[in-house]
C-alpha cells in the first residue's frame, strides 16, 4: 500500500489534539500568573476545534494503520459527546482553581492528554491501541487526582487510585495475553474472525475473557471492583472529579463495545460468557451502589456510589445483547456523563474560598441563597433519580425496554426495585435544598463562565428529556441498529 | 526443549506472586510498586512465549509497548509516593486510612 497523506485524513483529530496540548504546555511556560487566562481560553478553543475537525472529517467507516485505528459513526458520536462534556468540566474549573491558587496550565494539559487517551480508546481497532489509550487516560488521571499537592487527602486518593488502577491494567493485560494465545491475533477483527472459525481453544479464550472483564469492570467502577471510586471522588479536588467522574464513563462504554461485542461477540456462550458475568456485576452494582449511597453524609462519596449504580444500568444495556440494548447503553453513558458533570459542576460553583461544598448539610437552603442554582440542582437530582420529563428517565426506560424485549424481565424488575431505593437519596438532596434553612446566608459566588455553563448543562438535561428522540436516533444510527 | 505450558506456568506463578504481594504487604508502598512491575513482567513472559510458539512477531512488539508503559507508570507512581511522603512523613500502607465512610 502506498503511503499517502490523504489516506490519513480520518486520523486528523487525534494528532491535532496532541499537537495542541503540547503547544499549550509550552505556551503556558511563558505566561505569567495574571495571563494564565490564555491557557484556559486556548484549551477551550482546542476542544471546540477538535469537535469541528471530527465533524468535518467524518463520513465513511475507515480502518487505518493496519487495523489499529477504526473511524466509524459510533466513535465519532462518542468523541463529540466526550469533548462536549470536557468543555463543561473546563468551564466549571476556572474560578474554583483560582480561589485555591491551583489555576495552572497543568490541569488543562493533563485533561487534554486524558481526552486524547479516551479518543484513542474509542477508536481502537486492536488490543494494542486500546491498551495505550487506556494507559494515557489512566496516567493522566492519577496525576490529576494528586493535582493539589498541598492536600493530604488528594495524595492518598491518588495512591489508592494508582495501585488499584495498575492492578486493573495488569489483569486486563493478562487476559489479553491469553486471548492472543488462543487466537494469535491482537486486532479485534482478527480475533472475531478467529473466534467465528471455531478452531480456537474455548477454555483458554474463556480464561482470558474473565481477566478482560475484570479489567473493564475496574475501569467502569462496577461492584466488586468499585473500591477506588468513593475514595478517589472524596479525595480529589471537585473540578477533577467533575472530569474523571463523567467523560471516562463514555470511554469505558466504548472499551466494552470494542472488546466484548466487536472482538468476542461471536463467542456465543450466552450466560456462560461475558453476558453472565455482566449480569452478576450489574446486579451487585445496582444493589451496593444504591444502598450504600443512602448512608453517606459526604455528597462526593454519595455521588460516587450513585455512579456505581448507574454503571449497573449501562452494563444491563450491554448484556441485553442486541442493537437496541447497545444503543440504549450508549444513550445512557452519554446522558449520564452530561448529568454527572452538571452535578459536580454545581459543587465547584458552591465551593467558596477556603470552603468546600462537600457535605450534604452544605446544600441546606440553597434555594434561599440562589434560586436558579437550586433549580439546576433539582434538575440534576431528578435526572439521576429518573423522574420524567428529564433525560435520566428516558435513559432508564430505553434500557428496561431493551431488557424486556430480550426476555430478561427479572433483570428489569431488579433494576426498577433498586432505582426506587436509590430515588430516596436523590430526593433527600432536593429536600435539603428547598425545605431546610441555610447554615450560612452567604450568597453564592462563582464565575460567569461557570454560571452560563451550568445553565446550558442543566437545561440540556431537560431538553434531551423532552426530546430524547434526536439523541436516541443518533445512537441507533451509530450502532447500526 | 521447554514447552509452552511451562512458560505459561511460570507466567501464572509470577502473576500470582505479584497479586498476593499487593494484598498481603501492609508495610511498604515501595514493595507495592515492585509488585506492580512484576505483574506486568509476568504478562510479558506470556506474550513472548505465545509469540514464539505461534511464530507471530506481534506479541513481542506488544511487549515493547508494555515495557514502555511500565516505565511511565513507575514514574507516576514514584511521583505520587513523594507527594504522599511529603505530607505524611510515612510510606506505610496502613497509614492510608483517612478516606473512609
Amino acid at each position: 500500500m502506498l503511503f499517502e497523506l490523504s489516506n490519513l485524513l480520518p486520523l486528523a483529530p487525534e494528532p491535532f489534539l496532541l499537537a495542541a496540548s503540547c503547544a499549550i504546555l509550552v505556551i503556558d511556560l511563558f505566561l505569567s500568573q495574571e495571563n494564565r487566562f490564555y491557557t484556559y481560553g486556548l484549551s477551550l478553543l482546542t476542544l471546540v476545534a477538535t469537535i469541528a475537525l471530527i465533524l468535518a472529517s467524518g463520513g465513511e467507516k475507515a480502518v487505518l494503520l493496519h487495523g489499529a485505528f477504526v473511524r466509524d459513526a459510533m466513535g465519532d458520536l462518542l468523541k463529540v459527546a466526550l469533548l462536549s462534556v470536557a468543555i463543561f468540566a473546563f468551564l466549571y474549573s476556572r474560578t474554583y482553581l483560582k480561589q485555591r491558587q491551583l489555576f495552572r496550565g497543568e490541569f488543562y494539559v493533563l485533561s487534554m492528554l486524558a481526552l486524547l487517551g479516551m479518543m484513542v480508546m474509542i477508536s481502537a481497532g486492536g488490543f494494542l491501541s486500546l491498551y495505550l489509550g487506556l494507559e494515557l487516560l489512566a496516567l493522566s488521571l492519577y496525576a490529576l487526582v494528586a493535582f493539589d499537592r498541598k492536600s493530604d487527602r488528594g495524595a492518598e486518593a491518588a495512591m489508592k487510585y494508582f495501585v488499584l488502577g495498575a492492578i486493573a491494567s495488569g489483569m486486563l493485560l493478562y487476559g489479553i495475553s491469553m486471548i492472543y494465545g488462543a487466537t494469535g491475533m491482537l486486532d479485534f477483527a482478527g480475533v472475531a474472525q478467529s473466534v467465528a472459525s471455531g478452531e480456537t481453544d474455548r477454555m483458554v479464550l474463556l480464561f482470558g475473557l474473565v481477566f478482560v472483564v475484570i479489567g473493564i469492570a475496574f475501569k467502569f467502577g462496577a461492584v466488586p471492583f468499585h473500591m477506588w471510586a468513593p475514595d478517589v471522588y472524596h479525595g480529589a479536588p471537585v473540578v477533577v472529579v467533575a472530569f474523571l467522574g463523567s467523560a471516562p464513563k463514555i470511554a469505558a462504554f466504548a472499551m466494552a463495545m470494542r472488546i466484548l461485542v466487536e472482538g468476542l461477540g461471536g463467542l456465543g456462550l450466552g450466560w456462560q460468557g461475558w453476558e453472565g458475568m455482566f449480569a452478576i456485576l450489574a446486579v451487585l452494582s445496582l444493589a451496593v451502589g444504591n444502598i450504600v449511597a443512602i448512608a453517606q453524609t459526604n455528597i462526593k462519596r454519595m455521588l460516587a456510589y450513585s455512579t456505581i449504580s448507574h454503571v449497573g444500568f449501562i452494563m444491563l444495556g450491554l448484556l441485553s445483547g442486541n442493537g437496541d440494548g447497545y444503543s440504549a447503553a450508549m444513550f445512557y453513558a452519554i446522558t449520564y456523563a452530561l448529568t454527572a458533570v452538571a452535578g459536580f459542576g454545581l459543587l465547584t460553583i458552591l465551593s467558596r474560598q477556603g470552603v468546600e461544598a462537600e457535605n450534604l448539610h452544605d446544600l441546606k437552603g440553597l434555594n434561599e441563597r440562589s434560586p436558579w442554582l437550586a433549580g439546576m440542582m433539582l434538575l440534576v437530582m431528578f435526572s439521576m433519580a429518573g423522574v420524567p420529563p428529564l433525560v435520566g428517565f428516558f435513559a432508564k426506560l430505553f434500557i428496561l425496554d431493551a431488557l424486556v424485549k430480550a426476555g430478561m424481565v427479572w433483570l428489569a424488575v431488579v433494576a426498577v426495585i433498586f432505582s426506587v431505593i436509590g430515588a430516596f437519596y436523590y430526593l433527600r438532596v432536593v429536600k435539603l435544598v428547598y425545605f431546610d434553612k441555610p447554615l450560612t446566608p452567604v450568597p453564592v459566588e462563582g464565575g460567569l463562565d461557570a454560571r452560563i455553563a451550568i445553565s446550558v448543562n442543566g437545561l440540556a438535561l431537560l431538553w434531551y428529556g423532552l426530546f430524547p428522540a434526536s439523541l436516541l436516533t443518533a445512537c441507533k444510527l451509530a450502532i447500526g441498529a | 526443549m521447554i514447552s509452552l505450558s511451562e512458560y505459561l506456568v511460570l507466567g501464572a506463578l509470577l502473576f500470582v506472586i505479584s497479586v498476593a504481594g499487593i494484598f498481603i504487604n501492609r508495610k511498604n508502598l515501595l514493595i507495592l510498586l515492585m509488585c506492580i512491575e512484576l505483574m506486568l513482567l509476568a504478562v510479558n513472559i506470556n506474550f513472548v512465549a505465545f509469540s514464539h510458539f505461534l511464530g507471530d512477531v506481534t506479541g513481542q512488539v506488544f511487549v515493547f509497548f508494555v515495557l514502555t508503559v511500565a516505565a511511565a507508570e513507575a514514574a507516576i507512581g514514584l511521583a505520587i509516593l513523594i507527594v504522599l511522603f511529603r505530607s505524611r512523613r510515612s510510606i506505610n500502607v496502613d497509614d492510608l486510612d483517612t478516606l473512609k465512610g
